[in-house]
C-alpha cells in the first residue's frame, strides 16, 4: 500500500488546506448548507482513503470529525466556535500524521486520543442521537464531483431547466434515505424533462474531463531543470545573435531572428510554469488571522485582495515566511482588542487587508490594518537606548524614517513578549529575506489609524534585464531595477562637473548633490588607460532610499541575463550578486548594488551624520567636525554658525527694509521674512556707520526663513571645533578656537525662538 | 581489484606529483579564459565558463603557498566536484590515473610547512615517486579572513 502514500499526501495536503479555509468561512457563514457538504466530501476522502491504504490513526482521528459533520449537515447539531475548534485541531493532528508519513512513511507514535476525545465530548456534549455510525447511504453520491460547480443539480439550475428550490428539495428528498440520485429523482417528480437531466449529465462528465485533462502535476525539480536549459538557450542565443552583425547571408539572418523570437517565448511560457498565484501562500491566513484573533480576544477580519497576482516559485517560498511574519505582526501588535476600538471610537472589529497587484514588471504586496499604528515615540526612544541613533539624529528624523527603523535588527518596541510574536527577531529578518530576493520594504503608520506595509518584489530571480558596463577592461551587470538614469559628462563638464567635498566627490544633478563612487576605485581595478579629456559617464543608481552615481569606463548596452550564483569562496564579496555569462561566453560578474553602496559606505548614513545632528541644533556633542561659517559684528570678536544651519547669504539694499509691529522685515522671495539684528540679540554695539548693503544670514527651517543681519561676512572654515561652554548667554553655544582665534558660536535656534517668543509678546 | 586499492587522479605542482580520488574528479579541461573577481581572496584565480555553468577557479600553487606560474605557462583545469557545487583546480601539467595499495600509504611527515600539511592527507610511496594526496575540501575551502584584499590574478 506504501506506493499510494506520496500521492496521498498531495492530495490530502490540498484536502487540509481547503478545509482550514472552509472552515474559517463556516464560522462566518455557519448556515452555509454548500460548506457544510464540502467539509464533510473532504473529510470523508480523507477518512475513505485513509483507511482503504491502511492508515489507521488517520482515519481514527477523522472518523470522529465525520461524524460531527453528518450532524451539522442534517442540521442535528449547529456549529459553534468550540466544534470548530476541535474540528481545526483535528486537522492539526491529520497535519501531524501528514509530516510524520513525509518523513518517515509510518504514520508516527504520536497519540490522538486526546483529539479525538475531544471530538466526541462535543458530540455527546449537544447529546444527539445516540447512532454513531454514519449512514453511508447517506453520502448525496451524485455530488460525486470535488467541485461544486460540478454539481447536477448547479448544472440544471445553470441551464434553465429548473429552479434552485425544486433541486434543494430533491436533495432533501435524497437526504432522508431515497436511494434514487437527484436527476432520477427530478425527473420522476416531473420537475425537468429527461433530456434535460440527460444534457446536464453529460456537461458534467465533460467538466470533470476537462478538470482532469487540462492540469497534471509536474516535478518542480523537472521544472528548474528546464528552466535551466531555457537559461542556456538564452545564452546561446545572445552568441548567436552577436555572429549576426558580421553576417550578410539574408538566410542566416532570418533564422537567427526566428530563433531569437523563438527563445523569447519560449522563455515566457517556462517562466509561466513556475508562476504561481500569491493566493497560494494567502490561502493559510484565513486560519492564522483565526486562531490569533481568538487567542487575543480580538476581532478581525481578513480581506484579500489580487490574490491571483502571479510569481515565480521560487519568490513565493521566499517570501512565505515574511509575510506570515507580518500578518502576525499584525494582529498581535497592531491591531487593538475590541473594547479599545471602541474607546477610540473604531469599529470593534479590526481589519487586516492583504492587496497585491503587478507594476512596472515587480509585485507590489500591501499588508494593511486598520490597529493603532506605530508608536512613533516609542520606536524613537528604543533606538536612542539602544544606540542606533543618536538623539540629535532621531530628533532631525521624519515620521517615515522612524517608522523604517523597526527594520533594524534586534528592534522590538514590545514590552511584552508573546508567545505570537515580539521575541526580537522580527521585522529585520522581513526585510534581509525580501532584500535577498532583491525586493525592498517600506512602512509607513499614521497612529491611532493603522500600519501598512508595502513590499515591491521583482517577478522573477532567474532572468533579469541588466545594463552591462565596463571598467578595467571587465565587464559588470547593473541590474535594471537599480538603474535611475545614464548621465555623461562631456568637454569641459568632465573636467569639473565632478567637484570634491574633502575626499568625497559629487555631482549636482539638477541641483541636487549626487555622492559619486568610482567603480575602478572601489573594486581596486586600477585607473585603466582613461584620458585628462575623455568624457565620463554616470551611472545613477538607487540602492536602498538613496541615490549614487557610479563611474565607469563605458557603457555598454542591456541586456537579458541569467543569473548564476556564484560559489562559497566568493560569497562573503557584497558587492557582487552573482555572475553570468555573456553573449560571448565569457563570465561577467553582476554587481550587488546595496553591497556597493555599503561598500563605499554610502548607504550607512555617514555621509549626511554631520549636517542632520548639526540641524538637530545640540550644543551637547562637545566635539565636532563641520564647516562653519565666520562673520563679525560690532566690536565683539568673530562668530560663526553652523553652515549647515545657513541656507543662503544675502545681501539688502537697508532701503528695503520694511517694519511689522516693532520688527524689521524685508519681501524675500515672494515672502515676508523677519529679520533679527544680531547685534542686538546679543547686546552689542552695531557699526551703524556702515555703509552699503546690509549683510544678511538666512536660516530656514521647516520652511520659514529668518534673517540674520551680521556686518560682515569673513570666511567659512572646515575643522573640528572643541566648544568651551562658558558664557551664561543661551544664544551662545560657547566660544571655540577658530583660526586661531576665540570665536563665539551663535546658537540659532535659541535666537529664532527667542525672536519668535518676542514676536508673539509684541 | 581488491579493495584495498584506490585510483587516483593525478597532476603536477612545482614539479610534486598530487592525486586526487578519482571520483571526485569530474573532468580534467584545458586551459580556460578566466573572469578575475576584483577584492577575492587571492587564491581564487577567476570564474570559468564551464559549459553554462559558471565555475570558481582556485590556483593550486597559490593555496599551497609556492610560488606563481611565469608568463606564459598555462594552468590546466581538474575540475572537482565539492559540497558546494563543482570547483575547478588549477594546475601545472595533468599526470596519468595511477593505482595505489592501502599498504603504500603514508602519514604526512611533519616537516612540511603547515600550510601544506593542513591540505596534504598523506602520501603513498610510488615505485619511482611520492604521490600526495589533497584534500579537496579543504584545498577550495578558503577561511576568507586570512586571505582577503589581494586582487584577483589577471
Amino acid at each position: 500500500m506504501d506506493e499510494f502514500i506520496p500521492d496521498f499526501l498531495i492530495e490530502g495536503s490540498e484536502l487540509l488546506d481547503q478545509l482550514d479555509r472552509d472552515f474559517v468561512e463556516f464560522e462566518k457563514n455557519p448556515s452555509s448548507k454548500e460548506l457544510v457538504a464540502r467539509i464533510f466530501r473532504a473529510i470523508h476522502t480523507l477518512k475513505g482513503t485513509s483507511g482503504a491504504i491502511g492508515l489507521k490513526k488517520l482515519e481514527a482521528v477523522n472518523h470522529v470529525g465525520e461524524n460531527i459533520l453528518s450532524r451539522m449537515r442534517d442540521g442535528k447539531l449547529s456549529v459553534n466556535a468550540e466544534i470548530t475548534s476541535a474540528l481545526l485541531r483535528m486537522i492539526d493532528a491529520d497535519r501531524q500524521i501528514f509530516a510524520s508519513l513525509e518523513s518517515t512513511g509510518q504514520e508516527g507514535d504520536l497519540e490522538f486520543s486526546d483529539v479525538i476525545q475531544s471530538l466526541t465530548e462535543t458530540l455527546t456534549a449537544q447529546d444527539i442521537l445516540k447512532d454513531d455510525k454514519v449512514n453511508e447511504a447517506n453520502q448525496p453520491e451524485v455530488l460525486g464531483g470535488t467541485t461544486a460547480s460540478n454539481l447536477l443539480g448547479e448544472i440544471l439550475v445553470d441551464q434553465g431547466s429548473v429552479d434552485a428550490a425544486s433541486v434543494i428539495s430533491a436533495l432533501e428528498v435524497q437526504q432522508s434515505g431515497d436511494p434514487r440520485r437527484v436527476g432520477e429523482i427530478l425527473v420522476q417528480s416531473g420537475t425537468v424533462p429527461q433530456k434535460a437531466v440527460q444534457d446536464a449529465l453529460q456537461a458534467q462528465s465533460e467538466s470533470r474531463e476537462d478538470a482532469v485533462n487540462s492540469n497534471i502535476r509536474v516535478d518542480v525539480n523537472l521544472l528548474d531543470k528546464v528552466m535551466n536549459l531555457v537559461g542556456e538557450l538564452v545564452l546561446a542565443r545572445n552568441q548567436i545573435l552577436q555572429f549576426t552583425s558580421n553576417q550578410k547571408d539574408p538566410a542566416f539572418l532570418n533564422t537567427a531572428q526566428r530563433l531569437n523570437l523563438i527563445t523569447t517565448e519560449l522563455q515566457e511560457g517556462v517562466m509561466k510554469t513556475r508562476m504561481q498565484p500569491i493566493g497560494n501562500i494567502w490561502n493559510k491566513f484565513p486560519r492564522i488571522v483565526r486562531d490569533l484573533s481568538n487567542a487575543a480576544g480580538k476581532s478581525v477580519r481578513l480581506e484579500m485582495e489580487g490574490s491571483q497576482t502571479e510569481l515565480d516559485k521560487t519568490i513565493i517560498e521566499a517570501i512565505k515566511d515574511p509575510l506570515t511574519h507580518v500578518v502576525r505582526n499584525s494582529l498581535d501588535h497592531g491591531i487593538e482588542t475590541s473594547a479599545k476600538r471602541e474607546a477610540a471610537g473604531k469599529s470593534p472589529e479590526g481589519l487586516l487587508f492583504l492587496r497585491a497587484f503587478h507594476e512596472g514588471g515587480q509585485v507590489n504586496i500591501e499588508i494593511s490594518d486598520d490597529g493603532a499604528g506605530l508608536d512613533l515615540d516609542a520606536i524613537k526612544a528604543k533606538a536612542i537606548e539602544r544606540g542606533i541613533v543618536t538623539p540629535q539624529h532621531a530628533a532631525a528624523m521624519s515620521d517615515r524614517e522612524i517608522a523604517n527603523l523597526i527594520f533594524l535588527a534586534g528592534f522590538s518596541t514590545v514590552e511584552k513578549i508573546t508567545n505570537i510574536s515580539g521575541r526580537g527577531v522580527g521585522m529585520d529578518v522581513v526585510k534581509t529575506n525580501i532584500e535577498k530576493i532583491g525586493g525592498t520594504v517600506d512602512v509607513t503608520s499614521v497612529r491611532g489609524r493603522g500600519t501598512t506595509l508595502k513590499i515591491k518584489i521583482p517577478l522573477t530571480l532567474a532572468i533579469i534585464p541588466a545594463l552591462i558596463v565596463t571598467t578595467g577592461a571587465e565587464r559588470f551587470a547593473i541590474p535594471q531595477v537599480s538603474l535611475v538614469e545614464l548621465v555623461r559628462l562631456e568637454g569641459k563638464a568632465a573636467e569639473t562637473g565632478i567637484e570634491m567635498i574633502q575626499e568625497a566627490s559629487v555631482y549636482r544633478l539638477r541641483g541636487n548633490l549626487l555622492p559619486i563612487i568610482y567603480l575602478n576605485r572601489e573594486l581596486k581595478l586600477g585607473n585603466g588607460s582613461k584620458a585628462a579629456d575623455e568624457s565620463i559617464n554616470i551611472v545613477v543608481l538607487q540602492a536602498d532610499d538613496r541615490q549614487f552615481g557610479l563611474v565607469v569606463d563605458e557603457i555598454n548596452d542591456t541586456e537579458e541575463i541569467v543569473v548564476k550564483p556564484l560559489g562559497k569562496q566568493l560569497k562573503s564579496i557584497s558587492c557582487f550578486a552573482g555572475a553570468t555569462i555573456m553573449g560571448d561566453g565569457k563570465v561577467a560578474l553582476i554587481l550587488d548594488i546595496l553591497g556597493l553602496a555599503q561598500l563605499a559606505s554610502l548607504a550607512g548614513e555617514s555621509c549626511d551624520h554631520s549636517a542632520v545632528a548639526a540641524k538637530g541644533g545640540s550644543s551637547e556633542s562637545a566635539d565636532q567636525r563641520e564647516s562653519w561659517l565666520l562673520f563679525r559684528v560690532g566690536d565683539h570678536g568673530k562668530l560663526a554658525v553652523p553652515l549647515s544651519m545657513v541656507s543662503r547669504l544675502e545681501e539688502f539694499d537697508p532701503a528695503t527694509i520694511e517694519m511689522s509691529g516693532s520688527h524689521q522685515v524685508v519681501q524675500y522671495r515672494g515672502e515676508i521674512m523677519p529679520l533679527v539684528s544680531v547685534a542686538d540679540a546679543l547686546q552689542l554695539t552695531a557699526r551703524t556707520t556702515r555703509e552699503g548693503p546690509m549683510q544678511v544670514v538666512v536660516h530656514s527651517e521647516s520652511g520659514r526663513s529668518v534673517g540674520l543681519i551680521v556686518d560682515e561676512i569673513l570666511d567659512i572654515v572646515d575643522q573640528h571645533v572643541s566648544v568651551n561652554k562658558n558664557s551664561g548667554n543661551a544664544r551662545l553655544l560657547g566660544s571655540a578656537v577658530i583660526q586661531q582665534h576665540v570665536t563665539d558660536l551663535l546658537n540659532v535656534p535659541e535666537l529664532v525662538m527667542s525672536f519668535a517668543g518676542e514676536g508673539r509678546m509684541a | 581489484m581488491s579493495a584495498t586499492q584506490q585510483q587516483f587522479c593525478t597532476f603536477f605542482i612545482q614539479g610534486l606529483l598530487f592525486g586526487v580520488e578519482v571520483e571526485t574528479v569530474q573532468e580534467v579541461i584545458r586551459h580556460l579564459e578566466m573572469t578575475g573577481v576584483p577584492l577575492a581572496p587571492d587564491v581564487v584565480a577567476g570564474l570559468i565558463n564551464l559549459r553554462g555553468q559558471i565555475v570558481t577557479a582556485i590556483d593550486l600553487r597559490r593555496r599551497l603557498g609556492v610560488r606563481d606560474r611565469l608568463d606564459g605557462e598555462l594552468p590546466m583545469n581538474v575540475v572537482v566536484r565539492t559540497g558546494d557545487g563543482a570547483v575547478s583546480l588549477l594546475v601545472d601539467e595533468i599526470g596519468d590515473v595511477v593505482e595505489v595499495e592501502e599498504e603504500d600509504f603514508e602519514e604526512a611527515p611533519d616537516t612540511l610547512a603547515s600550510t601544506s600539511r593542513e591540505l596534504i592527507r598523506g602520501v603513498y610511496k610510488l615505485k619511482n615517486e611520492l604521490l600526495l594526496v589533497l584534500d579537496t575540501q579543504r584545498s577550495v575551502n578558503i577561511s576568507a579572513a586570512a586571505t582577503a584584499g589581494g586582487p584577483g590574478a589577471h
